[in-house]
């Protein structure tokens, strides 16, 4: 006997004293209606109060913020914040349409697409939500959005459209499955990965004292795009 | 890691003398429970998510079976195979057969209880495959060769200079003169030397978190970012879960999310929480080619269905070690496996036997704040006197412990008996003890005098004063 049937037949010995016919019914109900729990009051917050409660929890855990006005004024604040932090005009990005139409020739930043390499100093990638109860950003994994450069190199320059910010993590669900319907095949709409990512990478490993950026990048740069569409995510 | 759990009463009494590790535990002890207590004053939410939390797992656990096919089917759909493993034995040969498959060398590793749990790194040493631990923590005690002393917190008994001192002995191709005093240098020290090995590996094992039904999805929760270089740079993603970790919905998730790093190091979320569905799409420019899930079971069907069932919602998130006086005094190496605290005293007996872990319900106050603090309403001291229970029917004590407890049990049975054995005793310790208000010693009671003194008795029983009737507040109405 396989270890699946083992494993199947031991659980259902254990706990099929009631109608088996009732049990499936009450899984596929409840795998079917993707019920709601509690919803904490912070993450009710919807438009401008979303986002300025994305900022402040998201500057709670020592990320950065900068907001712009649209994307023409993206590359300038890239390359203020590489200026100030004295490090090199070089990004790595991903082949984001949206980053790729902003004017990065206004700039003087070198810029190379693709998955991270292990000698990159900062990468640039476009969220596709956030989540303001948290100050949580969302990515995908996908050919346009590469995971590694939102680990790999010590920067990490994330770009995020205000009318993206969500209230809670069940607004980003509801979100990823009305977008998504059917991307990854008939019913399945999960990439490869989907990364929620709250101020840069820290660790209390040693002594239980907090430092910052151990593994993944020691630096988290939010840059908000204001894009006039404050209605923003409610579920 | 081979259980010590028999040497409980020895390793307790030399964790108890070594200086260093109190300042440790000294540390964890107001840390923890400080941030934990800030996290909830900003959720006024968090009790009934709590209980939310509890039903989730509740109603999954009530159909555990159904819910592991659903999961199952959802990996395959995305791309992924699920092995299906009985024993420790069944997952370790099923993970180095997959390595040898794709020819691997290094196997880097996220920290995972389960892979501490079925000694992962010993067996694919001892078979030519070296595993790089890449979690800060676990780095450290993979390098001195210890097991975690806490589930998230491995390394929490070792101090600055031990680490140190662990470094300078590793990195042998360093400068021996290197200047470590400062934490932040050992942190950067570390993240270079394992930077070239997340580059390199062939496999990335981690363990996770969640494993949700609805979609096929691992969810791996953590600070570092070492967990999303584990999955993202090598060939082949490998999941280590045992099979409890399964949850129905995306939405079921992010209740549970919300009170566990909380209840844990009192962060409201960690700073990545990553979700893993199948290996990468056909189009991706990054992520592992294959992807598999190791489902392991270990003992744990055997709790469905039996009074230590409600252990199976644990989310490991270490509050009620955070919490416990008693690994506050000892630490985690004393319980002498993988799992320690309060958690660990009803689940190691669960998965490896009541007769190898005896001693670990026992050491035990039944103070009750684990429970308290514990995110999915474990009632962990009802569990341990469970096992205490199970002990004595399955004669697991001493001869001198099942003697006095039957004797005690006599007299307690017995109220008058007890009533005129005990009074006289208390009179004679009131009189005695007059003097000083305190024992320092007593006959049979070394255990308890041995550390403190035991206060004299003070004025009448309660049975005697309510016997006497009421004083000042009316204790009973009789006839109204």
């Amino acid at each position: 006997m396989s270890g699946r049937e083992q494993i199947l037949g031991d659980l259902r010995a254990a706990l099929t004293q009631s109608n088996d016919g009732a049990r499936r019914a009450a899984v596929a109900k409840r795998l079917m209606t993707k019920a709601r729990h509690v919803i904490p009051a912070r993450g009710k917050d919807a438009g401008p109060a979303a986002t300025d409660r994305f900022q402040a929890e998201a500057e709670r855990v020592q990320a950065t913020v900068a907001r712009v006005a649209s994307l023409d004024d993206l590359p300038g604040a890239v390359a203020d914040y590489l200026a100030a932090q004295n490090m090199p005009a070089a990004v790595r990005m991903t082949p984001d349409p949206r980053l790729r139409a902003a004017p990065w020739d206004t700039t003087a930043i070198t810029i190379a697409e693709g998955p991270a390499q292990g000698e990159d100093t900062a990468g640039v990638s476009h969220a596709f939500g956030a989540v303001a109860e948290t100050g949580s950003l969302v990515f995908l994994s996908g050919p346009e959005s590469p995971t590694t450069v939102n680990f790999l190199p010590p920067v990490h320059i994330a770009v995020l459209r205000a009318s993206d910010i969500s209230g809670c993590f069940e607004d980003i669900w509801s979100r990823l499955r009305a977008d998504r319907q059917n991307a990854e095949g008939a019913g399945r709409f999960m990439p490869r990965t989907v990364n929620w990512i709250t101020g840069p990478s820290r660790t209390a490993d040693i002594e239980l004292v907090l430092f910052l950026g151990i593994h993944g990048p020691k630096h988290l740069h939010i840059v908000i795009v204001d894009d006039g569409d404050d209605g923003g995510q409610t579920g | 890691m081979e259980t010590q759990t028999r040497r409980f009463k020895q390793n307790a009494r030399e964790a108890m003398a070594d200086g260093q590790l109190a300042q440790a535990l000294t540390r964890l002890g107001e840390g923890f429970p400080l941030r934990r207590a800030e996290a909830i004053d900003r959720l006024p939410e968090f009790d009934q998510l709590r209980d939310a939390a509890k039903a989730i797992k509740d109603h999954t656990l009530a159909h555990l079976d159904l819910y592991l096919e659903q999961y199952e089917s959802k990996v395959k759909e995305a791309g992924g195979h699920v092995h299906w493993c009985r024993t420790g034995q069944d997952a370790r040969e099923k993970i180095l057969e997959i390595c040898r498959t794709v020819g691997a060398k290094t196997v880097t590793k996220s920290k995972s209880m389960i892979g501490e749990e079925i000694a992962i790194n010993d067996f694919l040493e001892e078979n030519g495959v070296a595993p790089i631990e890449t979690d800060l923590g676990e780095y450290i005690i993979q390098l001195r060769k210890e097991p975690p002393s806490h589930i998230i917190a491995p390394a929490v008994h070792l101090n600055k200079g031990q680490v140190e001192d662990t470094f300078r002995k590793a990195h042998t191709n360093l400068d021996p003169a290197r200047n470590l005093d400062d934490p932040k240098s050992l942190l950067e020290e570390a993240r270079v030397e394992l930077r070239e090995k997340f580059l390199h590996a062939d496999v990335g094992l981690t363990g996770a978190n969640f494993l949700i039904a609805e979609t096929g999805t691992n969810v791996l929760v953590t600070n570092e970012g070492n967990a999303d270089l584990t999955y993202s740079l090598p060939r082949v993603h490998i999941v280590i879960a045992s099979l409890e970790k399964v949850i129905p919905t995306l939405e079921d998730t992010a209740t549970v999310l919300r009170v566990l790093a909380r209840s844990g190091t009192g962060q409201d979320i960690t700073v990545y929480t990553t979700f893993c569905t199948g290996p990468k799409r056909p189009d991706d420019l990054d992520g592992p080619d294959e992807y598999h899930v190791i489902l392991l079971d270990n003992g744990r069907t055997e709790l469905v269905g039996t009074e230590f069932q409600e252990m199976l919602r644990c989310i490991r998130c270490g509050s009620c070690l955070n919490h416990c006086p008693v690994y506050h005094a000892i630490g985690g190496h004393a319980y002498g496996w993988v799992y320690s605290g309060p958690m660990g005293a009803v689940l190691i007996p669960g998965l490896i036997g009541i007769h190898e872990a005896g001693d670990l319900p026992n050491a035990s106050t039944l103070c009750g704040k684990c429970e308290t603090v514990c995110p999915m309403r474990i009632p962990l001291p009802k569990m341990l006197r469970a096992w205490r229970e199970r002990q004595y029917q399955r004669k697991g004590n001493s001869a001198a412990g099942r003697w006095s407890l039957q004797l005690w049990a006599a007299l307690a049975k017995r109220p008058k008996l007890y009533r005129a054995v005990t009074g006289p005793l208390m009179t004679a310790l009131a009189i005695f003890g007059r003097k000083r208000g305190r024992f320092k010693w007593l006959p049979l009671a070394g255990g308890w005098t041995g550390p403190r003194d035991l206060p004299a008795p003070q004025g009448d029983s309660f049975i005697a004063q309510y016997h006497k009737g009421p004083v000042g507040a009316v204790v009973r109405s009789k006839g109204q």
